[in-house]
């Protein structure tokens, strides 16, 4: 410490708010400077990794005039990843809220043995990578895989097919909704449940009563960074899909088609879409941890 | 009533709660279908090959170099986000200033925008016709197409996980111990390193793995910008879609089996790490 600090200066008046002030001495300007370059280094990072690469897609998308933009748009294939890609996102979120509220509960309320590997399980999906998640349907329902033949008896087509995109969607995505549900069910703990089960509650009131005045806000946080992930899957659905235009393409996949073939402009028109969609979910995701940090105080 | 109470209270661990067995089927029997069964396909499937294949296989000069790739490139980017990522949480949680709540939001971005998305347009951006490309370009520093483009995707997906692992921790933070080291007469960068870093290291380190672990397997964003140079740009998930796209499956599932076990090694030593810190910061 170069300065010394008078300290007669803030013990003037009564006590409390004297102390508070020999604790926090007023800022000098070398903190200030740290502050401020801190604050200069975060918004430059943020800028050049997060911000620049937004505003590429938008001046790109729009660089051949507003008509070539909607032609991209507008076009028949890309209406149908779109439709593709809202479908495989609605499936999944359905899937992961039922598995999440399930799952969240069993791990929160009850006691049992293996509950420690069963939570490490459904964590599983997010540390493999979505080549390897697609991979691994191809080998279970591909024709190379153990369930090929029985399928292909059946007339039943899953890889390179809507399933296949539906299976690897709901596989990246599968612990997202429980990963936001548990913290939250965990922390209120049991004992109201078990109060109202005691007085003679069946499950659902219990569940509808209970617990799920508790979770509805973390539950659609969970739904809002689900949907999003599912609508930006590329590397699980890039293995199944097999990439037929107008079938089996997502939005994502289309845009990767149009950049192979060098259609730059429409690429970044499609992609702008997708952007679009991205700032969507960030708003609902702000509203609802807003209303989530809320509810729990 | 009376009776069942005491019933309750004297056996440990009946379920007063009901929907065990509902519950629990539901977890376990969509866990297996969804997650378990096509996971233990990847077994299956990698034992088609004879073990002198496999080794074959995985030791091939190009799927080596696409490990020493991926691996190197994720464990620079997630070094450099633990960094910025520190320095994010600490100005988002320590600072007011202006623009903080829309900074704040904006941290999420990496996972709301599409990996695909997010690989055109840093690809344009760094490429030596880019906004920022042709800046380095005139240092004769290419990036799109490198190591380092890999290294600029992977940073650009990582970043939410430190930023997310470090805030909580960061904003539950006792401030008296910085207080009484200051009264102490610590500078503030003692401080910090002494005592703010210490307490932070386990949410740091977690924050470091999920971006390791994440840059890993990303596909979506660097298979643009990374340029797919044999031997220099080959990231391994990659290698894994090239045999794919050859229909060598067996192949394919050899090189992914052993990027799932290096990785979730490596994901055991950082957990194993973070616990002992923790045990050895309780005492």
């Amino acid at each position: 410490m170069s300065k010394k600090r008078d300290y007669r200066e803030y013990t003037k008046g009564d006590g409390i708010e004297s102390i508070q002030k020999v604790v926090r001495p007023p800022a000098d300007s070398s903190s200030k400077i740290v502050k401020y370059s801190l604050i200069a280094v975060a918004a430059l990072f943020l800028f050049v990794m997060l911000v620049l690469p937004l505003f590429v897609v938008l001046v790109n998308a729009l660089r051949d005039g507003f008509a070539a933009f909607c032609d991209a748009v507008f076009d028949e294939y890309t209406v149908k990843a779109l439709k593709l890609t809202l479908s495989a996102t609605v499936c999944s979120v359905a899937v992961n809220t039922v598995f999440g509220v399930f799952a969240s509960y069993l791990l929160s309320k009850f006691y049992f043995r293996g509950r420690q590997l069963l939570a490490a399980l459904i964590d599983l999906p997010f540390s493999i990578s979505p080549v390897i998640a697609g991979l691994i349907f191809i080998l279970t329902f591909g024709n190379v895989g153990w369930m090929g033949d029985f399928l292909k008896e059946h007339g039943i087509k899953i890889v390179f097919a809507v399933p296949g995109v539906l299976l690897a969607t709901i596989f990246v995505t599968f612990p997202f909704v429980f990963r936001e549900l548990f913290p939250v069910m965990n922390a209120q703990g049991r004992d109201e449940e078990e109060a109202a089960a005691l007085m003679g509650a069946g499950g659902l009131t219990v569940f509808f009563r209970i617990t799920f005045p508790h979770i509805k806000w973390a539950l659609l946080y969970g739904v809002i960074l689900c949907s999003a992930r599912a609508m930006g899957e590329f590397g699980a659905v890039s293995v199944i899909s097999g990439h037929l235009r107008g079938k089996t393409n997502t939005l994502p996949l289309h845009v990767e088609i149009l950049y192979n073939e060098f259609n730059t402009t429409a690429a970044f028109a499609v992609s702008s879409i997708l952007v679009f969609l991205a700032v969507l979910v960030l708003i609902a995701r702000t509203f609802a941890e807003a209303k989530c940090r809320g509810g729990e105080e | 009533m009376e009776q069942q109470i005491i019933k309750v209270k004297n056996k440990k661990g009946v379920k007063v709660i009901p929907g065990f067995k509902l519950s629990f089927g539901v977890t376990v029997s969509m866990l297996g279908l969804l997650v378990l069964i096509p996971l233990a396909s990847i077994f299956l499937g990698a034992g088609k090959l004879e073990f002198r294949e496999f080794i074959e296989v995985v030791t091939s000069r190009q799927v080596l170099s696409g490990y020493a790739v991926s691996f190197t490139c994720a464990f620079a980017a997630a070094l450099i986000n633990a960094v910025f990522g520190l320095i994010l949480a600490w100005v988002l949680v320590r600072y007011d200033f202006f623009g903080k709540r829309l900074m704040d939001g904006l941290i999420e971005l990496p996972f709301a925008l599409p990996t695909a998305v997010a690989g055109i347009s840093l690809t344009y951006l760094y490429s030596d016709k880019g906004w920022i490309g042709a800046f380095f370009d005139h240092f004769g520093i290419k990036i799109a197409y490198t190591r380092i483009g890999i290294m600029v995707a992977m940073i650009f997906v990582g970043i939410p996980f430190v930023v997310r692992s470090v805030q909580p921790v960061l904003m539950k933070m006792d401030r008296q111990y910085e207080e009484a080291a200051m009264m102490l007469g610590a500078g503030s960068g003692t401080i910090f390193f002494r005592v703010v870093l210490p307490e932070l290291f386990p949410a740091l380190l977690a924050g470091f793995g999920l971006a390791l672990a994440r840059g890993i397997g990303e596909y979506g964003s660097v298979v643009f910008i990374a340029g797919n140079i044999p031997y220099q740009t080959q990231i391994a998930p990659l290698l894994i879609m090239t045999k794919l796209e050859q229909y060598k499956y067996a192949d394919a599932t050899a090189i992914a089996l052993v990027l799932l076990i290096l990785s979730f090694v490596l994901m055991l030593a950082i957990n194993s790490v973070q616990l002992s810190m923790q045990k050895f910061c309780k005492g």
